[in-house]
């Protein structure tokens, strides 16, 4: 391990044309009250100071483990949580304090898709009419085009247009994950989050939607925040990678730099864990880390990986090290990064 | 060394509103001492009513119709629920998946710990007490007098299923049924669980059956593996055997669908297309021949039995065991998926 | 846990307020007035004009309510505009019969619904739980004065075994034995309409209970069926009804007005029946607010009650 001497490189990429979203110092806090007149005596720091950018056909996959903030992040982006502090750009545009109203038109451009495909589509609700909800409600359709669309819809995540007088209820988990993902492209959006959308699914369904996945994007030019604890499909997806740790992202770089030469030992620690389908390499090293992720409302002082790090030193405890890279946009945020 | 279970054919029904459906069809393996045995399959391919048939815990509508379960040599089918009752926690213990809702949320640890140790061991009062102690201490909990007095709301996932562990391991089982014990967790505290559970292990010999669908967990932990499929056993072998060469094609679509962490990027991942089908609604001949690339007629009429193709490497399938014509071509195309 | 029962009672006094102004309005809306009620058709419409001056019933609303608030903080009930005795007296005399008939229906309920509707859901969709259900159906749906006029008739004028009303013999002593002779008729109409209601309500919390994971876990470890009942599920089964128990409490209150009239029970429901029918302003004020606060305080025992019952739950 070195000790980065140089004067780095701050992490995130400059705009370009390209560039889609941007976060800037983003927070998310949820407060926690106490006492007899209910007062904010702190603070759940959720997402706290996350700087990234996505630029356009990108899949930026956010990994990390539960409570680390990526669902919070996601959701923040498209103002389902409030944010605390920072700043969101959409194209350039700042959206942070949009009303409602105004977000209504953005909301045609950003969609999501969810984790659990039988808690989010209304069981009693037929397929054609969970698609042509969104239309209705945006203006986007006319009664004469709706049903067209509908059909392309279908087509597009492989479902038989005959299914659609059926009801949500009626379908596999992974059909109804496609019909998730029909419901989130109802309204061409141009970016979707999609938030740990194959967790729940069953491991040669996973392949199929995260194949699905893939190829829309590649046909209608999508950009995707994917967010998932799985690194197999995170890799798979993904064109840059950023991986959180308590509210902080602390190591970003394309897929080939996090999973070929990883920074932070958090995102070392991250790929040795992971159990490998290789009974070969059972008998590799492994680091396993000791002691639960601490709490959010509470995180440790100086470097916020310090009481698990096996590499710990005297600085991490004190000094919070920046998210910092070289030129090529792989950022660590560690003080000793490898 | 002889068998510490043998499971020969055993056929578990539940009863339904829609009629009776068949969860676990004519499955046989055995484990030996020591041993641990892998049980992969996805959700509904009767892996967990097979574990829970060993453990006769199967509830009212449940119930194991054929088949014979033998621990030690004995028939434990058709005995009494008494009888069963001093097997469960004692010689046979569980762990589950969600240590979340695993341990009851109004009683301490300390409770739910002595509990097993209280009814199984001859130990009572500051002994239990003791034993529970240091039960928890060998699982790695630290401060493990003051945890004892704590509610399983207060502990973290992977310290809930840590205390799984102690009550399921505190009378010395022979067999620890664990019904997928890491997939509610985080990859780092998977590793810690899995550690300990290696560790364990290896201290007190312990069989394993290992219930899992990630092929990960496995291929880390399992000696041997069975592979499950709509209720059947479709393949057997050992763990380097089956990962080395798969010869069931719902195997090697599985391996397939598993995005790589090493190597290079894949362009798409082989996946299965289709879906499991019901219970109620079992296609005829080779229940997978619906969704294998391979099928051909005699798929679709004849079901293919489950027979040994080379030492201890059992396939259900009639492509594997060289029925079909297309032998050459089934074999590139495993090679493919799996490499 | 100090911090958030006087963080409770803080919100009670806004509460509190806007339920007397509410009350105030209302009653003040019901045609007639004390006067009215009470007139002497030989009394001339001058002197009760004078008599309402006098009581200050001209004044507007406002003024009224004002004056009313200002007697009540200084902890004066008032005096009662029929009786002209103190409403702190009247609401003295008559509390305790109301509290412990309330008390015994409640207890009365909760042992009948608690086994049976465990019962209910252990043997569910058998005849048992049919017939539960079915009971449980029939006691929430039968009204009260029909129920009392029926037991009435059965054991009290055909049977002759127990009094027909009242809370003590006619000249007896009106000791322990006495009272509790003549409870049981009005607890058990009171009793039945909230048991229905419970047997219900434990009956799907035990289900649900039924079907958690750390059944299975017990069952696992060679726990007894007894025992995973009895000890794992019924603690958290039954936790959930604390709440609604809670809940219980303004209800009685309101069905102690029909059962008290009935059997003529010398309790609050009665006093306030009494009252309404002579528009006795300041009776029924105290009365609305001794209501108020037995609801507010009935919901944070509940809640007290919940967080020492479940350990997962810690108000504050």
């Amino acid at each position: 391990m070195i000790e980065l001497e140089s004067m780095p490189l701050p992490v995130s990429r400059p705009d370009t044309a390209d560039t889609l979203l941007r976060l800037d110092g983003l927070k998310t806090y949820y407060p926690i009250r106490k006492g007899l007149l209910g007062r904010v005596k702190g603070h759940v720091k959720a997402v706290d100071g996350v700087s990234l950018d996505i630029r356009q056909g990108e899949t930026l996959g956010l990994v990390g483990e539960s409570g680390c903030g990526k669902s919070t992040i996601g959701r923040t982006i498209l103002r389902l949580e409030q944010s605390t502090g920072g700043v969101i750009r959409y194209r350039g545009e700042d959206i942070t304090h949009y009303s409602t109203s105004k977000m209504r038109p953005m909301r045609t451009e950003m969609q999501m898709i969810f984790q659990d495909p039988f808690s989010s589509l209304n069981p009693w609700m037929r397929v054609r009419d969970i698609l042509k909800e969104p239309m209705i409600a945006h203006d986007k359709a006319s009664s004469a085009t709706v049903d067209a669309e509908v059909d392309r819809l279908l087509d597009a995540v492989g479902i038989p247009r005959a299914y659609k007088e059926r009801y949500a209820h009626e379908f596999s988990g992974g059909q109804r994950q496609r019909i998730g993902i029909a419901r989130a492209l109802a309204l061409n959006p141009k970016f979707i989050v999609c938030d740990e959308p194959v967790s729940a699914l069953d491991v040669s369904i996973q392949a199929q939607v995260l194949n699905l996945l893939k190829q829309l994007q590649k046909d209608m030019g999508l950009t995707y925040l994917f967010i998932a604890h799985g690194l197999g499909a995170v890799k798979y997806i993904s064109t840059r990678i950023a991986v959180m740790y308590l509210g902080k992202v602390v190591e970003i770089g394309t897929k080939e730099e996090i999973f070929r030469a990883p920074k932070h030992p958090y995102t070392q620690i991250l790929l040795n864990a992971y159990p490998v389908p290789n009974p070969h390499l059972r008998g590799r090293e492994k680091i396993v880390v000791q002691g639960d992720v601490p709490s959010p409302a509470n995180p440790p002082s100086g470097c916020r990986f310090h009481t698990r790090c096996p590499f710990v030193q005297d600085r991490c405890r004190q000094e919070e090290p920046a998210l910092l890279g070289g030129i090529d946009g792989h950022a660590a945020a560690c003080h000793y990064a490898f | 060394m002889s068998n510490l279970l043998e499971v020969e054919g055993i056929e578990t029904v539940f009863r339904t509103e829609r009629g009776e459906v068949t969860s676990v069809d004519g499955v046989s393996f055995t484990l030996k001492a020591g041993e641990t045995l892998g049980i992969v399959g996805e959700s509904g391919c009767g892996k967990s009513v097979t574990s829970l048939s060993i453990m006769q815990l199967l509830g009212k509508t449940g119930s194991i119709r054929k088949g014979e379960i033998r621990l030690n040599g004995r028939n434990i089918t058709g005995l009494a629920e008494s009888s069963m009752r001093q097997i469960r926690g004692s010689e046979v213990s569980m762990i589950f998946q969600d240590p979340m809702t695993s341990l009851n949320p109004v009683f301490t640890i300390g409770n739910q710990l002595m509990e097993s140790i209280m009814l199984h061991l001859p130990l009572t009062g500051k002994a239990a007490q003791d034993h529970a102690i240091e039960m928890l201490r060998k699982v790695g909990i630290s401060r493990p007098e003051e945890i004892m007095n704590e509610y399983p709301h207060k502990l973290s996932g992977g310290m809930r299923q840590r205390v799984m562990i102690a009550i399921a391991l505190s009378c010395e089982p022979k067999l620890l049924i664990a019904d997928e014990p890491t997939t509610a967790l985080d990859v780092t505290i998977q590793a810690q669980i899995l550690d300990l559970m290696k560790k364990l292990r290896e201290e007190t010999g312990t069989a394993i059956m290992l219930i899992t669908h990630d092929l990960g967990v496995v291929a880390e932990m399992a000696d041997r593996v069975i592979v499950m499929y709509a209720g059947q056993v479709v393949e057997e072998a050992d763990v380097f055997t089956l990962f080395d060469k798969p010869l069931h094609p719902y195997t090697a679509g599985l391996m397939g669908s598993i995005p790589h962490l090493d190597g290079d990027d894949e362009e798409t991942l082989a996946s299965i297309p289709g879906t499991v089908p019901p219970l109620q609604q079992m296609p005829s001949g080779c229940r997978f021949h619906t969704r294998c690339e391979l099928a051909t007629e005699k798929c679709a009429a004849e079901a293919p039995p489950l027979l040994e193709q080379a030492e201890g490497h059992r396939v259900r399938c009639w492509a594997a065991q060289g029925e079909l014509d297309i032998k050459s071509s089934t074999l590139t195309l495993l090679k493919e998926v799996t490499t | 846990m100090i911090t958030y029962i006087a963080r409770r009672l803080l919100i009670f006094v806004p509460v509190l307020l806007g339920i007397t102004i509410i009350n105030f309005i209302i009653i003040n809306m019901a045609p007639g007035n004390p006067v009215d009620m009470y007139i002497d058709p030989n009394m001339s419409p001058a002197i009760a004009e004078a008599k309402k001056e006098a009581l200050g019933l001209n004044d507007p609303l406002f003024i009224q309510y004002f004056k009313w608030l200002g007697t009540i903080l200084t902890g004066d009930l008032g005096y009662s505009m029929s009786s002209f005795a103190p409403v702190a007296q009247l609401i003295g005399e008559r509390i305790m019969p109301t509290v412990t008939l309330g008390l015994a229906a409640l207890v009365l309920a909760l042992l009948i619904a608690v086994p049976l509707g465990i019962l209910s859901a252990l043997k569910q969709n058998t005849k048992i739980d049919y017939l539960v259900t079915g009971l449980s159906f029939i006691g929430t749906s039968i009204p009260n004065f029909f129920l009392g006029l029926a037991l009435i008739y059965i054991f009290a004028v055909n049977l002759g075994v127990l009094p027909t009303g009242g809370m003590q013999k006619l000249g007896g002593d009106g000791g322990f034995g006495d009272r509790m002779i003549h409870m049981i008729l009005p607890a058990i109409v009171l009793a039945t309409a909230i048991a229905g209601r419970k047997v219900r309500y434990v009956r799907a919390s035990m289900l649900d209970v039924l079907k958690q994971d750390y059944l299975r876990t017990a069952r696992s470890k060679g726990v007894h069926e007894f025992w995973v009942t009895n000890k794992h599920a019924l603690r958290n089964a039954l936790l959930p009804v604390i709440t609604v128990v809670g809940l219980e409490i303004p209800i009685l209150l309101g069905g102690a007005i029909i059962t008290e009239q009935i059997f003529q029970w010398p309790g609050i429901g009665q006093l306030t029946l009494q009252s309404m029918m002579s528009r006795d302003y300041p009776t029924i004020m105290a009365l609305n607010l001794i209501a108020a606060i037995a609801v507010l305080g009935a919901n944070l025992l509940t809640d007290v009650m919940y967080s020492a019952a479940d350990p997962r739950i810690k108000v504050g």
